[in-house]
């Protein structure tokens, strides 16, 4: 149609990188107006059509193209996969020379194990099935306490985001209760619960909620209103509305909410294991010092920091996968 | 099928009588809308205008449902309005897609709500993005849409339902010259296609003409209706409309009534007389020596 339009005034060129000079061979002005016609006033010049362009170029589909490709796409992620475990081999050569030399650099090492104790003592570990039902115990708590404070919390922050009274009601014993550490819970919930075992999943509970019910608050503080109005126009109920918009918009910050809940679960279960427990990985962690086997302190230590790692790890890959929308790029 | 009859409709009549709206705000009432009065008749494709802040969003929501008029009555067909509802489909400035639904589920939405099957509303969104010329994108999440398409997306979402008026809140304002052109036609296929009442709001001159088979203009807050003008083109229009005698006569009339209220909106210190003094002013000296 453009091509219609413009009928005489156009004059086609074919030389495709000189669309900016006149045809009859007058010189160019220089880069100072580059991209302005020297020709008559008002004229048009088209350059001669392109022969299609694919707008994807489709893949090297053999292995090693698929390889490369992958490599290059991957590079940030791949170096910092290498820089993390540079790294922590950095820090295990580091306490393997503190701890073999006996080093007293005002902070003493004297009695830490060093790298091949601890795998020594692993390695006993592993062997016998009290180690596994140590962290069996300790999972299964986290488990309860965490599924507890998840199925409270969300449903709970998401109302309190709607109804302005209910969050005026409940929201100021949640920040009193809130700023009070798990251990300082534990003497209470010794009392309150009629088990140890309660008490401790109780702690657990605790420590997972209150992150998990501000982040869905937050969440909720910041659902896009316009979004709420274009369902309601569309027909959507109040009920329809909480689970088809309210819920898809908090979901991304209650899974932020998860993964901090989940931290702060196993820092409060090792507290209460410690005080309280009989069983548990906080448990063996602190009976290996009254026993003094200093390897099993470390690998304690060790085996929480793994077991902590994995289960943010398995929070966000839940949230990827109910959040398909968000990873598009 | 979920495509309404193209038969001319009988309804979708909307009236708007002695409408008042005032925001309660700590300084007071703020009066946004006073004593309007409009009427969109059944099938017909109206516009608003005006400068910005005097109440056409304010007015559309109304007849949305999402704000109570303190006085004077929206009625739809003959029935008040009392809330938001699907028979009064809406599209909204900001994109307002569901990042969290494909293009199609947003599509399905107001059926889904409606209680329609899985495969059924499937089908009638098919056809309606076809109609759109979005069938490519049915799979695709909003984010990876341009403005164009998220904004032909709300227009189809809105329509899939078969409301009996379309609200459309400056629905073009965010694109850029060219693709609101090309939205404009489709709106207008859209619009003749289902035989659907329309409240247009704008404040594109052009864009109103080109659209419209009748506009409102409105006067600077709070609101009222300044005129009201019956545009004679004939239809189908195209581009080359633009460059006809009653479309550029059409555009100095809407253009003088716009600007009167737009200075007024501005606050009352402008007026043409104070911009033209500033004018000799910016003239006489460098932009330098104005800095
Ligand atoms: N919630 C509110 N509280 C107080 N005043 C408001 C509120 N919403 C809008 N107003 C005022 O009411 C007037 C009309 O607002 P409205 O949004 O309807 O204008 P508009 O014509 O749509 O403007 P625009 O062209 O900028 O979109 C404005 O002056 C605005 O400041
Ligand atoms: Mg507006």
């Amino acid at each position: 149609m453009t091509r219609a339009a413009v009928k005489s005034n156009v004059k086609m060129h074919t030389p495709l990188h000189v669309a900016g000079t006149p045809a009859d061979g007058a010189p160019c002005v220089p880069s100072a107006a580059p991209s302005a016609p020297v020709t008559a006033s008002g004229a048009i010049l088209l350059r001669p059509e392109r022969a299609p362009v694919a707008q994807v170029v489709t893949a090297d589909g053999s292995l090693p193209g698929l390889a490369r490709r992958w490599l290059r796409l991957n590079m940030p992620a791949i170096r910092a996969t290498l820089l993390g475990a540079l790294a922590i081999s950095l820090f295990i050569l580091a306490w393997h020379v503190v701890t073999v030399n006996r080093m007293d650099l005002y902070v003493r090492f004297l009695n830490v194990p060093s790298p091949e104790q601890v795998l020594e003592s692993a390695r006993t570990a592993f062997s016998t099935g009290a180690f596994f039902e140590h962290i069996a115990m300790s999972c299964r708590r986290i488990f309860i306490g965490f599924a507890i404070a998840a199925l409270v919390a969300v449903p709970l922050g998401m109302l309190m985001g709607r109804f302005a009274l209910l969050k005026a009601f409940v929201f100021p014993v949640c920040e009193v209760l809130r700023p009070i550490p798990a251990i300082a819970w534990v003497p209470m919930a010794i009392m309150l619960w009629p088990t140890n075992e309660q008490s401790i999943v109780f702690i657990t509970f605790l420590g997972a909620f209150f992150p998990i019910l501000i982040n869905t608050l937050h969440g909720m503080a910041n659902v896009d209103e316009v979004l709420v109005r274009a369902a309601r126009c569309l027909g959507a109920s109040e009920r329809a509305t909480f689970r088809e918009v309210y819920f898809p918009a908090v979901l991304p910050q209650v899974f932020t909410g998860l993964t901090v809940g989940m931290g702060v679960a196993w820092v409060s279960l090792i507290a209460a294991e410690m005080i309280s427990g009989q069983f548990g990985i906080g448990y063996f962690t602190w009976e290996a010092y009254s026993l003094v086997q200093y390897p099993d302190i470390a690998l304690g230590m060790i085996t929480i920091g793994v077991l902590g790692l994995a289960s943010s790890f398995l929070i966000r890959l839940a949230g990827r996968a109910v959040t398909p929308w968000s990873r598009t790029k | 099928m979920a495509i309404p009859a193209t038969a001319p409709t009988q309804t979708g009549l909307i009236e708007v009588t002695g409408f008042e709206l005032a925001y309660d705000t700590i300084d007071g009432a703020v009066i946004a809308v006073s004593d309007a009065d409009l009427v969109v008749n059944p099938g017909e494709f109206v516009s608003i205008i005006g400068p910005s802040g005097c109440g056409k969003s304010t007015l559309l929501n109304a007849v949305a449902g999402f704000l109570k008029p303190t006085a004077g009555q929206v009625t739809v067909d003959g029935e008040a309005v009392k809330g938001p509802s699907a028979d009064r489909g809406m599209v909204f400035q900001q994109y307002s897609l569901f990042p969290w639904k494909t293009v199609r589920e947003n599509v399905e939405f107001g059926l889904k709500m409606r209680g329609m099957g899985r495969s059924e509303r499937a089908v009638a969104a098919r056809t309606l993005l076809g109609l759109a010329g979005l069938s490519a994108f049915e799979n695709h999440y909003p984010d990876r849409l341009s403005g164009g398409m998220k904004q032909r997306v709300g227009i189809v979402r809105a329509l899939a339902t078969g409301p009996k008026v379309l609200l459309l809140d400056e629905p073009f304002g965010a694109l850029d010259a060219q693709t609101r052109v090309i939205m404009q036609q489709i709106l207008t296929n859209l619009w003749q296609r289902l035989g659907i009442s329309v409240l247009f709001v704008t404040h594109d001159i052009d864009e109103a003409i080109f659209l419209s088979d009748r506009i409102y203009v409105m006067t600077a807050r709070p609101g009222c209706i300044k005129a009201e003008v019956t545009v004679p083109l004939p239809r189908p229009r195209d581009a080359a409309l633009q460059l006809s005698p009653e479309f550029i006569r059409l555009r100095a009339d809407l253009g003088a009534l716009i600007r009167e209220e737009s200075l007024k909106a501005m606050g009352g210190e402008l007026n043409e007389d104070a911009l033209k003094g500033l004018a000799v002013n910016l003239n006489g000296s460098n932009l330098a020596q104005v800095v």
